[in-house]
């Protein structure tokens, strides 16, 4: 046993008043979890004390909050660790002043909160997901018994379906903090469910509508928070990247130019090896614009924004000079290692491979050479 | 001590001046680099959003170009090391798949080869605590940041995945920062946006988004009394310093805080002049961060 002090973020709306802070002293085994600290810290001193939840196994996905400022489930987090990061924080930035510190417990972020820990998950999360039609869109007439498909390729969704819809991926969310109409990584990982499901008919149209959306996939800053958050690996981030590779292959124009600044970035360095930052402006709002002028949606828009930046830029001598904000300027790779690079550029774009980790697993002992080459020869 | 040097993209275009500044704070630390000039780059998640094979042979050719130098191998951006990181996390997974991805380097008379001599991929910033060494670095501090209020500012790429960024052997990897900005005699200020996003990877993308993220952070560590911030990141550095000004306009609020790249600081700690280190190229005025070290230190 151990004693622990929970810092408890709390809100009681029929009372009139605003958030405030509260302290719980207490006493449990350090291998039990945050949430069992709440719960005892509600039977021993206030019963108002407010936490959805339910299993305490992490399968109900009802106890999203905040530890420490990490989104994840209060029941899956044990004390004793959220104690030493308390202890690691504090003493990262100095403000460990002798007092033991405290385990920071909050509602989830990018949520309304109704009470105490609980959020309200309607009008965010809910909303969100039933925005990318989570539900199977067959083709045709459906079959006189089941579908039938091939085993492997259900594997490939298996981890979107893991999820428990807890929220934590939202709550963690960076962009949404920042634009909060972004689907969102819970509703993203969720159409990649369906797009990536072989008895789906409206894969290129789902695909359409959650790249053309300026909130959809390509509104995702690539932070990796949710990969973090979610106490089940699902990595939200890994299946909207899915999503966007899906999209380019279809050729989807967006209004983001996400697409464009794929295709462009991609190029560059298939040309030159290492990335001309001046083309890749140019080629993401104009592709092409050496040949013919082709300016997609927003183009003209996005150059002209990023006018009075490069003009300071030149001023302070950050863009070295005028020849470098010409594009194509940008030298190759030296000695034949351009050539090296477009060789990986045609092998790898004929094959694609994906190897994903949370399938396939990690090895848990490198095979002895020998035992690899019979492999091949067998093979 | 001896290193295959991977500079990344963006500190020889738009950050020349972080490229400057890390090859003087190298030579005053005593660190030899070895610039992988034929290497290529890191594809910063893009081309792995595009094809994962392409984005794991080009990483795999130039962690092979550096183990053929027989040499651990150092990058300074946190992108290059998140995007490295991730293709080196599939290829050390299995040995079928380094196979097929090697299947196509042989022809280059290339192969990366998991742990071979110890291989290892590391940032400046993780480098210089790990392997370097804090003591050591407080050794060579000539002049200490005495009075200097630092904000850390990480990005994303090395501090998530936990899982993947090799937090289980170096759980401490999240403090570094703050625990180098002390060593150089430096004052850490505790703000929101520490370890958030810079917004940069969507800065093409949704602009508004973008700059809002940026803006938000350094407005925060203005509110909390910092002098300046410091990253080990180029790209974080063009949304936080170049679009500053353009993020000021967003957030609707006076900015205009210094954002100093790793080597920076540690150069002007290890005796340098703030010009040797390419700061008067930067957007946000260093102005501020030089008067306060050339007062004199009251402590």
């Amino acid at each position: 046993m151990a004693e622990y002090t929970l810092k408890v973020r709390r809100y009681q709306p029929e009372s009139g008043e605003g958030p405030y802070w509260e302290q719980f002293q207490v006493d449990l085994d350090p291998t039990l979890s945050v949430l069992d600290g709440l719960l005892q810290a509600r039977d021993r001193e206030d019963g108002s004390l407010s936490v959805r939840c339910s299993c305490k196994a992490a399968i109900c996905g009802s106890c999203g909050m905040k530890i420490n400022g990490q989104s994840g489930l209060g029941c899956k987090t044990q004390i004793g660790e959220a104690q030493e990061l308390a202890e690691k924080k504090a003493s990262a930035s100095g403000t460990g002043n002798g007092e033991k510190p405290t385990i920071v417990v909050e509602p989830m972020g990018n949520m309304p909160v109704i009470k105490d820990l609980i959020t309200d998950m309607e009008s965010t999360h809910w909303t969100k997901i039933r925005r990318v039609t989570p539900w199977l869109l067959p083709h045709g007439e459906a079959p006189e018994r089941e579908y039938v498909v091939e085993p492997e390729s259900m594997i490939d969704i298996t981890q979107s379906m893991a999820c428990i819809q807890c929220g934590a991926c939202v709550s963690s969310c960076l962009s949404m903090e920042a634009d909060p109409d972004f689907i969102g990584p819970a509703a993203l990982a969720k159409a990649y469910r369906f797009v990536g499901d072989p008895r789906d008919g409206e894969t290129v149209e789902r695909l359409h509508d959650l790249a053309e959306d300026p909130h959809g996939i390509y509104d995702c800053t690539h932070c990796f928070s949710c990969i973090d958050a979610c106490p089940k690996g699902v990595a939200p981030m890994d299946q909207i990247m899915r999503l966007r590779r899906k999209a380019g292959e279809h050729g989807i124009e967006d209004p983001n130019n996400g697409h464009n600044h794929e295709a462009a970035f991609v190029k560059i360095i298939e040309k030159k090896g290492t990335l001309d930052e001046s083309l890749l402006l140019q080629e993401s709002f104009a592709p092409g614009v050496k040949g013919k002028l082709k300016p997609t949606k927003g183009a003209i828009k996005g150059l002209l924004g990023s006018i009075p930046t490069a003009i300071r830029g030149l001023k302070t001598g950050k863009m070295r000079s005028l020849p470098k904000l010409i594009p194509g300027v940008h030298p190759k790779l030296p000695d034949g290692a351009q050539d090296e690079v477009k060789a990986i550029y045609a092998h790898a774009e004929e094959h694609r491979e994906e190897f994903n980790i949370y399938i396939k697993g990690e090895e848990d002992v490198e095979p002895e050479p020998d035992e690899i080459e019979t492999e091949e020869t067998t093979a | 001590m001896k290193l295959a040097y991977w500079p990344g993209c963006v500190s020889r275009g738009f950050t020349t001046e972080l490229h400057g500044s890390m090859a003087f704070t190298a030579e005053k630390l005593g660190i030899e680099l070895v610039e992988l000039d034929r290497a290529n780059c890191c594809g910063a998640g893009v081309i792995a959003e595009h094809n994962q094979e392409l984005a794991d042979t080009l990483n795999a050719r130039t962690f092979a170009l550096a183990q053929q130098t027989g040499l651990a191998m150092m990058n300074i951006c946190s992108t290059c090391q998140g995007a490295q990181s991730e293709c080196q996390q599939r290829l050390d997974a299995d040995s079928a798949y380094r196979a097929h991805i090697n299947e196509m380097l042989s022809g280059q008379g290339l192969s990366y080869e998991k742990g071979k001599d110890g291989f290892t991929n590391k940032n400046f910033l993780w480098l210089l605590v790990e392997d370097y060494g804090l003591d050591k670095l407080a050794e060579k501090v000539v002049r200490p940041l005495s009075g200097l209020r630092v904000g850390p500012f990480y990005g994303c790429y090395v501090v998530r995945p936990k899982e993947r960024l090799g937090y289980d052997e170096f759980p401490d990897r999240d403090v570094y920062l703050e625990q180098v900005i002390e060593v150089l005699g430096g004052e850490v200020v505790e703000y929101d946006g520490a370890r958030k996003c810079c917004g940069f990877p969507v800065i093409t993308m949704n602009r508004e988004t973008s700059l809002r993220q940026s803006g938000t952070h350094v407005g925060d560590a203005i509110d909390a009394g910092a002098d300046c911030l410091v990253t080990p990141c180029p790209l974080c550095h063009l949304n936080l310093d170049m679009q500053q000004p353009e993020a000021a306009k967003v957030v609707n609020r006076d900015l205009g805080l210094a954002v100093l790249h790793l080597p920076q600081l540690v150069g002007l700690a290890l005796g340098a002049e703030p010009k040797q280190l390419g700061m008067s190229r930067h957007i946000a005025s260093t102005g501020w961060v030089e008067e306060r070290l050339a007062a004199p230190v009251t402590a």
